[in-house]
Formats: structure tokens, C-alpha cells, sequence
């Protein structure tokens, strides 16, 4: 097992360090020259001016030592200076990360909360309503487009019912906590803030579920059809042979093989609520990765870019390697003695 | 019929429906009989007539939309029928104990043996845990699993098939049940371990007096367990008896038609020709007024028209027949063919000529760190099949046979060693260069449901190769060709426009073999081409190949697991253990006086459907499993499991060498088992 850990991870080095190099490349080659996007007209006529910005960040030097130094200075977590914001880039991402990995995280747990039970019990009562509300929920989720859902849900439970809050991660007037992890939930909890963390809470309920609805689909129809294919085993039909409760057979020997294929699924769809909120955050203004990404690849800020798209690698690699971890765990036949 | 008193189960008019959207499937339709405490019966039948549903109306296993719609299963004073969830669940696993036919899928694969063991003892709450796994441990020792303190910490992908069985058959006896059912406990092994688990079938049932109820196909595993035999027809008992009578005097056609068609490992007849009955079990959804054989009967008579009803002969012997009820005789079958010259002759050309073949697989590596490992499937074989000859190759899983079919025509490509072909050295040959030979060398594979694409019509599955190799030019000229090819195996022209799921697992076989004729092949390789059917379908398949054979002049290399159609069909046979050649004899030879003490248990471990003759028979013990291609012992490969090994055998490996009458054997002591 220990060695199956290490070779994975040995593995999941050498892509982020490949998944680097591919984005340092592309980046490269598209056209769009960073030094004119970020001076302006005025500036970027003047010779002078263009060849010293390209100086500062390092533009000027061959391609190999660029993606040299970026691996240097990647190795203490330092991105460079963004050029649109004229900050550090590591700065950037911690300000706007914790925003994005809170509503993420809130969106992944509401998905597997509502998707594995129901996928569950539709397998279990086939045919039944729970079935038919089980594929309607997952049509749904997985068809409705994001945007759509966004403003449809603002515009019934914040315009219209005015049950919910409006777009942003606080009250306009309420004063936000002190930071410490940046995650505001953790933050109101640690502090005993309890009414923040109301608000707090109450301005993540839309957007999560708006961000959710594709992955509640696919998480319910995934479990749904495993659940199925592990029911019809022959070993399920053992298990019933042995006299077992129906509660044991369905949670003790269908379940655990059914949720091979769902493991999968949850760290791809974990991953892809972290890095695609783009849309959500826009329509719920919520200050996050997703914007920040939008907001850098218009400006074509090469440092912002690189330093997004390593952590986009480094998020799948990592949620992938876990995966296979769980796997291992999950199937004894992953592990070979 | 056995005294009341001592009574275990009485099954009346069970009749257990299919309640589809097409209307009801009646799969059993009015089953009776009684079992004794302590008693083996078995249940016999070909594919869809009901005896599985039977079992598992019993264990009340059915899956939707079976229902049991009439009659009575009375069980210790109650009536399983009608028994409640949770009253049925205490009967299940307790009281009545199931073991199911394939412990590949038996067995959850993320779960520990242990836990699925004791699961099923504390379920009942006659066992704490911790007793339990003491209680499992002994099981499985007493099942011969080794070191079971070891084993059942591991998980069931660690287990080979027949350890699997026995873990289930310890699963099956950990709460001593009154009654087991075994549902074909045995068809996925090999015919070693088939012969292991029946015995420890016997011993069980002899030292726990636990009654077993043991469903096969197979009659001669029947015959071998069991006190009394239930033949299944259409979903009804069509005769019961005990074996000694039931088989040697069959008194329902359809018995009678079961015992001639499967060919015996113990026969004389030089026929190759088996009997077989025509047609097909009628349709489920409506079955025929009156005897529901009597479309496929060849003794039927005009009172078969209305429906039999099955009556005692004597005191242990019932039949649902009016034939043998008005004391008429089933006489034994006239073979329609005279025995066949072979036209092995042709100055005994040699087809193909296989030298020192090598095939390795390369494994898996464990980590990026150690060494790959090799398995060496194919380990210097080396053969020679003369045009006109039946070859057969056998073997347990994993011997290499079907390796060895895939290199001779090149599906695979060898690691060492030389395929001669017709004069052509194909060993080292490009697949261009192979291309223009598959025209004369063709495969008909195992399963008739994989090898066919379910996309494509059965004209379009047969044209594909005319087409591809040019052998006509035009598609009108291929649905021409495709109509005689229908009609070479028996299947009528119409056929051409269907696809495969239309058709039964007989008839694609039909197809799979009229698409290996499709473009005029001299050489046929069959892999195990009847094993996944019925045995009556068995024998219609294999009359049809010697039909074609002496038709067209095939050669065949015929792989098979089971002896006794080996025997049946082939000329020579080739035997194989752990990728090399233990014997190479005449069919004839081969039976009568086999050299390798491997052949001498393979032949010992193939039952006879004759409980009489299987008494007289020699039984050799054959211990243990196959050992690893990957790790094979030194010296002799079968010397682990040898019951005549020597020192010798562990440093000296045998070479392939000339015996008796130009029989080649691989054994330091031929002939001395």
C-alpha cells in the first residue's frame, strides 16, 4: 500500500510539472503581446517604455530560461507580479481562492447529500416516484443552463419571495470578520461571530445550489446506475441467500462496489466546482477565482494566467490522486500484493 | 414413495410465473415432489426448463417480475410460499442454505472472506463474532482450503475458482442447514476440480446428514451424487427415479433423448455421429396443448395429444408418458449415418506444422521498481495437424490451449518458435502478408453471443468476408452465396435478414460456423465451440462439424475442456499442462491406455452418467489446483500435483518422446499410474 502510495504520487509530480510546461508553451504562442495589452496606447508606442516593461518581468530573455525561472520561483510559491493588478500574484489568489473553495466545497457536500441518497433509493424502489423524481432531478440539473438557473433563482427567492439574500458573500453594511483562513463560515465560527455567520451562511444558499445542479444530476444518475449494476450481482443474491436484513444487503454489500464509478465521478466534479465557477460567481458577484480567472485572460496577464492555470493542474492531480487513494481503499483489487 | 414422518420438504404444484408485459412466462408450471431428511436429490434439465426458477422459488430468491402463483412448499410444518419477509429470512441461510454456479461473482470482491463468512453465521444470532470466525476458520479447513487462519483474512480475487466454491460451500454449511441447494455448483470448473467439489459434496452430506438438492445439466454429475434424479421438461417433472434405474432405463423420451445425445468419455461407438432429437423447447408463453415434448418426440402417438400426467411405474419410479405408460419400450437410437471412413489418408500431408512455440506475456509491473514478471503461456509446444485429421487439444483454464489457437493463426504473434502453414512459415509473417491465409484458416470462437456483432445482420455478418477477400464481387453475388451458406448449417435463407439476438445460442453457433466456411477455409480452429450450449444443442453441433468435415474436407484443431467430446470427435489428441505438451495419442489410444499420469486423472475425473459403471471405474486423486504459469515448478510441471512423483521429477524435466505404438509422452514413468 505504501508503495502504491508513493508511485502515485511520483506520477502525480510529473504531471503537474508536464501540465507547467504545456501552459508556459501555450501561453507563449498566442498571439496577444502582454507588454501592449498592459501599457496602454500612449505608452506602447514609445520604444523605451515597452522595452523596459519587458525587462521588469523578464519578457526579454529566451524562452527555456523564462520557464526556468518561473519553476525557480514556483518552488517558493511566488508567481510573479501580476500585471493587470501590479500586485503579486500569490497575493491575488489568496485574496480571492477562500471565496472560491468555500462556495466549491458548501456546492460538492450539497451535491453528494442530496445525489447519493436519491440515487440510492431510485436503484433500491425502481420504477417508483422516487425513481421518477430521481431522473427529473437529474434532467434537470444536468440540462438547466447556469446562467438561466442564476437568475431564475435571484429573481424568485431574492426579487420576487425575498426569502433569500442578495448577490455577494455579505450584507452590503455588514462589516466583514477579521481574516483568518479567509473561508467566512470558518471564520464567524472561530470568532463566535454568530450572526455574520447567519449571513454568511444565508448568501451561500443560492449560489451553491445554483453551482451544485450539475453535479447533484450527474452524482444522482452515476450512484443510480451503479447501485443497479451492483444490485444485480450474483453476490447481492448471496448476501439476500444468507438471511441477511435488506438494510444490510443493500448498505454492507451493494453500496461499497457501487461506489467505485461515483468515487471517480465526485473528484472530477469536486474539481470542476473548484476551478468553473466562472459563471455563478459573475451573476452572484461573488469575489472569487472565477472572476479573477475571467478578469486576467481579457488582459492577457501572463503571470495571473500561469499561476491559475498551475493551480487548476495541481487541483485536478491532487483530487485525482486522491481518488486513487480512495480506490485503493475502496477495492482490494486495485493494490495487488 | 418415503414415509410422511420422515419428510423435509414437499413441493406441490408449484407453479412460478414471469409476469411480463408480453404476458405470463410460465417457467415452472406445476412441480411436485418430496424430499427426505438427509437426502440427495437431483434436478436435471437443459436451459430454460425451470429448475433454477425451482430452487429459487424455494429460497424465495425470485427477481422481479417472477411471483409464485399457485402451489405449496411445506417446509418443517410451514409453507415457504406464503411466509413473510422476515419469516423467510430466518429460513434463508439457517435452514436452507444456497450455493450458486459461478463463484467468480459469488463472492463480494471488496469485502474480506472472513466478514462474508461470519456474516452469515451471526446474521441468525447462533454465533457471537468471535465464535463465528473460530467456526469459520474450522469450515474452511474442513472444506481443504489451506492454511484457512491465513485465507480468510484475504480478499475473494486472491482465491482461485474452485477455492471460491469451497469458501461458499463453507458459507452454505457454517449454520448447518437442514437442506442445501447446489445450482450447478460445479460448471464453471474444470472437470479436477468439478471432481474435488462433488466429492466433498458427498462427504458433507454424509457427515452433516445435510439434504442436498444439486441442479446440473450435466447427467453424469447427477449420477454421481445423488440418491434420486428429477428430469425437468418445460417446466414440469417429466420422470423421477433413482439414478442406477433412471439411466440405464430411461421411460421418458425426453430422458432418453438427454442420455444418447451427450457423448461419453466411457463409449465405444465409432461413430462420431451423436443422437440427437430435432427442434427446440416450445415457447414458455404458450405452451402446447397436450404432451408439451411431443413436437420433438420420436416414439409420440396419437393420445400425445392430450396432456400426461406423471404417474408412479413402480415404487420408486414415476413418468409423465403415455408411450411407457402403456408398457411401451424406448428403444436405442439407430444411427442414421453408417460409420464414417475418415479421409485421413491424403499420403498424411501435413496442414500445419507447429515447432518449439514460445508465447510470454509480459505482466503488469507492481511498481516502477521490480522486475516485470512472464507468463509463459505457450512453453515449446510442438504439434503437427495432417489435412483431413481432427486434432484436439485439452487442458484446464489456463493450460494455454487457447493461446495456442490464437498464435496458429496468427491473431497472436509467437515470442519463439515456428508456424508452418500449408508450406508457409508464418511465424515471423506481417499481418499483410497473413491476410490472404485467413481465407484458408478461419476460427469459430467459444461464446455465440460475444463473437457475433449484435449491429449487424446475419447476411451482413456473412457477406462481410466474401466481400473482403474478393471472393465475389458484387453484393447481389454475396446474398447469393449467403443463402447456400445458410443452408450448409441448417438454418433456413430467411435467417439472413435477422440479427443475432434473434436467435438461440444453438443457432448463432450455427452462424459463427457458417461465417468461418463463408470463404473456403482448409483449416478450422474451434475454441471450445460447444461449451456454453445445452447438451442436446451439443450434439447437434457437433454432427453438424462432421457433416461439414466430410462434405468439404476440413481439417480441424477442435479445443475443448471436456474429455468426452474430445474423444467423440477427434482423431488425435493433444494434451496440455501449464503451456506444455504432456501427451500426443490416437483418440482410441489416448482412452484406452493413457501414459501420462495427467491424462490418467483427467480421464479419471470426467464422470459417467452410470452410477453402476462409475463404481467400477478407477479413481485417481488428483490434489490440488493447477499451480502458476508465471512461477511453474521445476523439473516436470505436473509433478506437484503427480500422484506417482519422484526425486527425479523435481531436477529432470521430461521431454516429449515416443512411447508405446508412436504414442509421444512427457514423463520420466509412462504408463506407471
Amino acid at each position: 500500500m505504501i508503495r502504491y502510495v508513493f508511485s502515485r504520487l511520483a506520477t502525480s509530480i510529473v504531471l503537474v510539472l508536464l501540465a507547467t510546461l504545456v501552459v508556459f508553451l501555450i501561453a507563449n504562442t498566442i498571439p496577444g503581446d502582454p507588454a501592449l495589452a498592459a501599457l496602454g496606447d500612449e505608452q506602447a508606442s514609445d520604444p523605451a517604455a515597452v522595452s523596459a516593461f519587458r525587462a521588469l518581468y523578464g519578457l526579454d530573455k529566451p524562452l527555456w530560461e523564462q520557464y526556468w525561472r518561473f519553476l525557480q520561483r514556483l518552488a517558493h510559491g511566488d508567481f510573479g507580479r501580476s500585471i493587470s493588478s501590479r500586485r503579486a500574484v500569490m497575493a491575488d489568489i489568496i485574496d480571492y481562492a477562500p471565496a472560491t473553495i468555500e462556495l466549491a466545497t458548501i456546492a460538492f457536500l450539497l451535491s453528494l447529500l442530496i445525489g447519493l441518497p436519491l440515487g440510492i433509493i431510485a436503484a433500491v424502489r425502481r420504477d417508483s416516484w422516487v425513481d421518477h423524481l430521481a431522473r427529473a432531478v437529474a434532467l434537470i440539473g444536468v440540462s438547466a443552463p447556469t446562467f438561466w438557473l442564476a437568475f431564475i433563482m435571484l429573481a424568485i427567492f431574492y426579487g420576487y419571495l425575498g426569502w433569500a439574500p442578495g448577490t455577494g458573500r455579505l450584507d452590503p453594511i455588514a462589516f466583514a470578520p477579521d481574516r483568518i483562513t479567509g473561508m467566512l463560515l470558518i471564520d464567524t465560527i472561530i470568532l463566535g461571530d454568530w450572526e455574520t455567520f447567519r449571513d454568511a451562511a444565508a448568501h451561500l444558499v443560492l449560489p451553491s445550489i445554483v453551482l451544485a445542479s450539475a453535479t447533484i444530476g450527474l452524482i444522482t444518475r452515476t450512484t443510480r446506475a451503479a447501485m443497479l449494476e451492483a444490485l444485480s450481482q450474483d453476490y447481492v443474491r448471496v448476501a439476500r441467500a444468507k438471511g441477511l436484513l435488506a438494510r444490510v444487503v443493500i448498505t454492507g454489500h451493494a453500496l461499497p462496489n457501487a461506489m467505485l464509478p461515483v468515487v471517480t465521478l465526485g473528484g472530477l466534479a469536486y474539481a470542476n466546482l473548484l476551478t468553473g465557477a466562472v459563471m455563478t460567481e459573475t451573476v452572484f458577484s461573488w469575489p472569487g477565482l472565477g472572476r479573477y480567472t475571467f478578469r486576467s485572460a481579457v488582459s492577457v496577464d501572463f503571470p495571473a494566467i500561469m499561476a491559475i492555470t498551475t493551480i487548476v493542474a495541481a487541483v485536478f492531480v491532487l483530487v485525482n490522486f486522491l481518488v486513487d487513494l480512495s480506490y485503493a481503499m475502496l477495492d482490494p483489487r486495485v493494490v495487488k500484493k | 414413495m418415503p414415509a410422511p414422518a420422515d419428510i423435509l420438504l414437499q413441493v406441490r404444484d408449484l407453479r412460478t410465473w414471469f409476469l411480463t408485459d408480453a404476458g405470463p412466462v410460465r417457467a415452472v408450471d406445476g412441480v411436485s415432489f418430496d424430499l427426505r431428511a438427509g437426502e440427495t436429490l437431483g434436478i436435471v434439465g437443459e436451459s430454460g426448463s425451470g429448475k433454477s426458477v425451482c430452487a429459487k422459488s424455494i429460497m424465495r430468491l425470485l427477481d422481479e417480475p417472477a411471483r409464485i402463483v399457485g402451489g405449496s412448499i411445506l417446509f418443517q410444518g410451514r409453507d415457504l410460499a406464503n411466509l413473510d419477509e422476515a419469516a423467510i429470512r430466518s429460513v434463508r441461510g439457517r435452514e436452507i442454505a444456497m450455493v450458486f454456479q459461478d463463484p467468480m461473482t459469488s463472492l463480494n470482491p471488496v469485502l474480506r472472506i472472513a466478514r462474508q463468512l461470519v456474516e452469515a453465521m451471526t446474521a441468525h444470532g447462533r454465533f457471537t463474532p468471535k465464535a463465528a470466525r473460530l467456526r469459520a476458520i474450522d469450515l474452511l479447513r474442513r472444506m481443504g482450503v489451506g492454511a484457512p487462519e491465513r485465507a480468510i483474512n484475504s480478499y475473494p480475487h486472491q482465491f482461485s475458482g474452485g477455492m471460491r466454491q469451497r469458501v461458499m460451500l463453507s458459507m452454505g454449511f457454517s449454520n448447518e442447514p437442514a437442506l442445501l441447494i447446489a445450482d450447478e455448483p460445479t460448471t464453471a470448473l474444470d472437470v479436477t476440480i468439478q471432481a474435488q467439489i462433488l466429492e466433498l459434496l458427498r462427504e458433507l452430506n454424509h457427515d452433516f446428514g445435510t439434504a442436498v438438492i444439486l441442479i446440473s445439466h450435466d447427467l453424469g454429475v447427477i449420477a454421481n451424487v445423488c440418491q434420486r434424479i428429477l428430469v425437468m421438461y418445460a417446466g414440469e417433472v417429466v420422470e423421477e427415479g433413482p439414478p442406477e434405474e433412471l439411466l440405464s432405463d430411461p421411460r421418458h423420451p425426453y430422458t432418453w433423448a438427454l442420455l444418447h445425445a451427450a457423448p461419453r468419455i466411457d463409449a465405444t461407438a465409432t461413430d462420431r455421429r451423436l443422437a440427437t432429437i430435432d427442434g427446440q423447447p416450445p415457447d414458455p408463453r404458450a405452451w402446447p396443448d397436450g404432451c408439451r415434448f411431443r413436437a420433438r418426440c420420436p416414439f409420440a402417438i396419437a393420445q400425445c395429444a392430450d396432456h400426461p400426467a406423471l404417474l408412479p411405474i413402480n415404487d420408486t419410479r414415476a413418468s409423465r408418458c403415455w408411450v411407457t405408460q402403456q408398457g411401451g419400450t424406448l428403444r436405442p437410437p439407430e444411427r442414421a449415418h453408417p460409420a464414417p471412413t475418415m479421409a485421413i489418408a491424403d499420403a498424411r500431408q501435413p496442414l500445419l506444422e507447429v515447432t518449439d512455440l514460445h508465447k510470454h506475456f509480459v505482466l503488469p509491473k507492481d511498481g516502477y521498481f521490480t522486475p516485470a514478471r512472464v507468463l509463459r503461456a505457450v512453453d515449446g509446444v510442438s504439434l503437427t495437424v495432417h489435412r483431413g485429421e481432427t486434432v484436439g487439444l485439452v487442458g484446464e483454464s489456463g493450460c494455454g490451449k487457447s493461446t495456442l489457437a490464437r498464435l496458429v493463426t496468427r491473431l497472436h504473434a509467437p515470442t519463439a518458435g515456428k508456424i508452418v502453414f500449408d508450406g508457409i512459415d508464418i511465424s515471423q509473417a506481417r499481418q499483410s502478408d497473413i491476410r490472404p491465409l485467413r481465407r484458408r484458416m478461419q476460427m469459430i470462437f467459444q461464446d455465440p453471443y460475444a463473437s457475433l456483432n449484435p449491429r449487424m445482420s446475419v447476411g451482413e455478418i456473412l457477406a462481410g468476408p466474401l466481400l473482403l477477400h474478393r471472393i465475389v464481387d458484387s453484393r447481389s453475388a454475396a446474398s447469393g452465396r449467403v443463402g447456400e451458406l445458410l443452408d450448409l448449417v441448417g438454418l433456413p435463407a430467411t435467417a439472413a435478414g435477422r440479427f443475432p439476438h434473434e436467435f438461440s445460442g444453438g443457432q448463432r453457433q450455427r452462424i459463427s460456423i457458417a461465417r468461418a466456411l463463408a470463404v473456403g477455409p482448409d483449416l478450422v480452429v474451434a475454441d471450445e465451440p460447444i461449451s456454453a450450449l445445452d447438451v442436446n444443442i451439443q450434439a447437434q453441433i457437433i454432427n453438424l462439424m462432421v457433416d461439414l468435415q466430410e462434405r468439404l474436407g476440413l481439417t480441424y484443431l477442435f479445443i475443448a475442456h471436456d474429455l468426452a467430446v474430445v474423444r467423440h470427435v477427434c482423431d488425435r489428441i493433444i494434451v496440455l499442462y501449464l503451456g506444455k505438451v504432456m501427451e500426443i495419442a490416437r483418440a482410441a489410444d489416448l482412452f484406452t491406455r493413457p501414459l501420462h499420469p495427467y491424462t490418467s486423472t483427467l480421464i479419471a475425473a470426467a464422470p459417467v452418467p452410470d452410477p453402476r459403471i462409475e463404481r467400477t471405474r478407477r479413481h485417481v486423486p488428483m490434489k490440488g489446483e493447477p499451480p502458476s504459469a508465471v512461477n511453474p515448478p521445476s523439473g516436470c510441471r505436473f509433478r506437484t500435483r503427480c500422484p506417482i512423483a519422484q526425486p527425479r521429477c523435481t531436477v529432470e524435466e521430461p521431454v516429449l518422446q515416443p512411447g508405446v505404438a508412436g504414442q509421444m509422452v512427457a514423463c520420466h514413468f509412462p504408463g506407471a499410474l
